[in-house]
């Protein structure tokens, strides 16, 4: 008996006429699509972008050559070669990250004791060679100048979760 | 001038082929047009349904879209496989075009505006329909490729599953018309929205319906399609233009079985408030050519809202629907239909 009435029910097309309302219903509704170029979903201050190396505010480049960053990078990214300069303080010669090796996860920010290396909010980039994937030192620190006040205001924030 | 102008267009209609030309032309170029834009539709209005925009990048509301479309599949490189046969692979694409564009040869758009008005124009219609389908077969063996081969294999099964469904439901429409002739169909629907074959015939109404999209090969009855399983089945093989013309043919057999819904179960060109009295008084009373593209554009609709609402079939579910669901309800609508006629209860028009 229920057998016939589950058929008898089935031939009314009941379910497909809700499953059709219902698509129905959404095609009224007004989209959620971000049209990408002209509209940007907001970003976290957090956000782990392309690098750069940050100097202090006198102009000196802040990164000691310590290679804790080297050491921590899971993916073995950063090579770094070091020297001392003619005032006797430790400097890179060579500070280089592979960005077909990153993977992005901000081990070497959380590691730098003099906040040295950094991720930018930066997501929209790109190359044209395989040689330009790998960030040289002179190509972070441009990067560093150009966005410094950005990045000094997205520490501030994080500052009292560090 | 004017004189000369009447004298031109007046030998032209003396020459029978060139009028004839002439004619086709008029009905295939605009074919063509709908099924570009109809392209763009089906992006616009199932990406409404999914809460998404659609194509808006090329052009205004990325109207342009569809030729951009048209552009790059034509400049694309044909591929023809190595061991395919090439006579029957580029013959195909043909096959499955022609008949698509050949049906619209009987469709009446209103009283006087039909290209050929021929007694068995439903006989021609079911013919070139299922004629479509050799396209496909065709393809899927002459690829020479195991997902286009399984593909036509399925779409031969469906074609000839759902063919029989379908006749019968057309059954029930001569039964009540009396005629085979299309133009004769729709003037003996006269009366108005209750008068039309869709309600004394619902159930049959339906299963056209329903076979129609598997006529079509559209969703859910992609099965020769079948992208999650076999790849694209019988057009795996296909680039470019040969690809364009399979994805023409399909289009223009959206908008035939469309046209031929409005004109079997919902009056062809023949206003809905007919007999109404004050609006079927009115010009909105009278029939004309713009209810039948209007209700053609609703059975449009139709199929993309399908599309963008239900899954794909599974292959034996697809077989158990046609030959043990739709097949016996179509039977036994068709002896209601004759004993509705005989008995009277549904008076034949004129």
């Amino acid at each position: 008996m229920k057998r016939i009435i589950d058929y008898l029910r089935s031939l009314m097309l009941l379910e497909l006429l809700k499953g059709m309302s219902l698509t129905m219903r959404h095609m009224f509704r007004p989209n959620i699509t971000i049209n990408y170029p002209e509209e940007k979903t907001p970003k976290s201050f957090r956000f782990r972008g392309l690098h750069a190396l940050r100097r202090y505010p006198n102009g000196e480049e802040r990164c000691i050559a310590c290679k804790l960053c080297e050491a921590v990078c899971p993916a073995l990214a950063i090579t770094i070669d070091s020297e001392q300069r003619e005032d006797g303080s430790r400097r890179t010669t060579r500070y280089d990250i592979d960005l077909f090796k990153c993977i992005f996860c901000g081990a070497c920010e959380e590691s730098c004791p003099v906040d040295s290396i950094v991720e930018t909010g930066i997501l929209e980039y790109h190359m044209e060679t395989r040689e330009e994937g790998i960030m040289t030192k002179e190509k972070l620190l441009a990067i560093g100048d150009r966005y410094e006040s950005e990045i000094a205001e997205n520490r501030n924030k994080d500052a009292a979760y560090r | 001038m004017l004189e000369m102008l009447e004298t031109v267009f007046n030998w032209i209609q003396s020459q029978y082929l060139i009028w004839t030309l002439i004619k086709i032309l008029l009905i295939t170029i605009p074919v063509i047009t709908v099924v570009a834009f109809y392209t763009y539709f089906e992006r616009k209005v199932i990406g409404a349904m999914q809460i998404r925009v659609g194509p808006n990048r090329v052009g205004p509301l990325g109207l342009i879209q569809p030729f951009a479309d048209v552009f790059k599949l034509l400049l694309k490189e044909i591929i023809l496989p190595t061991n395919s046969n090439r006579f029957l692979f580029l013959l195909a694409p043909i096959i499955s075009l022609a008949p698509a564009f050949a049906a619209w040869a009987v469709i009446p758009f209103n009283d006087f505006l039909v290209l050929s008005d021929v007694d068995a124009g439903l006989i021609y219609v079911l013919a070139l329909t299922s004629l479509g389908v050799y396209g496909v077969i065709i393809a899927g063996w002459a690829s020479n490729s195991k997902y286009a081969f399984l593909g036509a294999m399925r779409a031969a099964a469906q074609a000839v599953s759902y063919e029989i469904a379908m006749g019968f439901s057309l059954v029930g429409v001569m039964i009540l018309a009396g005629t085979l002739n299309l133009r004769e169909i729709v003037l003996s629907q006269q009366g108005g929205i209750f008068d039309w074959y869709w309600l004394p015939l619902f159930p049959l109404y339906i299963i056209y319906m329903i076979s129609g999209l598997a006529e079509t090969n559209r969703a859910p009855f992609d099965q020769a399609e079948g992208e999650s399983e076999i790849v694209a089945g019988f057009h795996v093989e296909y680039s470019g233009s040969t690809f364009a013309i399979f994805f023409l043919a399909e289009y223009a057999n959206m908008i035939l079985i469309s046209g031929l819904t409005a004109i079997l179960f919902a009056g062809g060109w023949l206003s809905p408030f007919e007999g109404v009295p004050v609006l079927g008084d009115t010009i909105l009373g009278e029939g004309s050519i713009f209810w039948f593209l209007g209700k053609t554009v609703v059975f449009m609709f139709m199929f993309l809202w399908y599309r963008a609402t239900f899954p794909r079939y599974r292959y034996d579910q697809i077989m158990r629907l046609g030959w043990k669901v739709l097949i016996p309800i179509t039977l036994v609508w068709v002896m209601i239909a004759a004993l509705m006629t005989v008995l009277g209860f549904v008076v034949r028009g004129s």
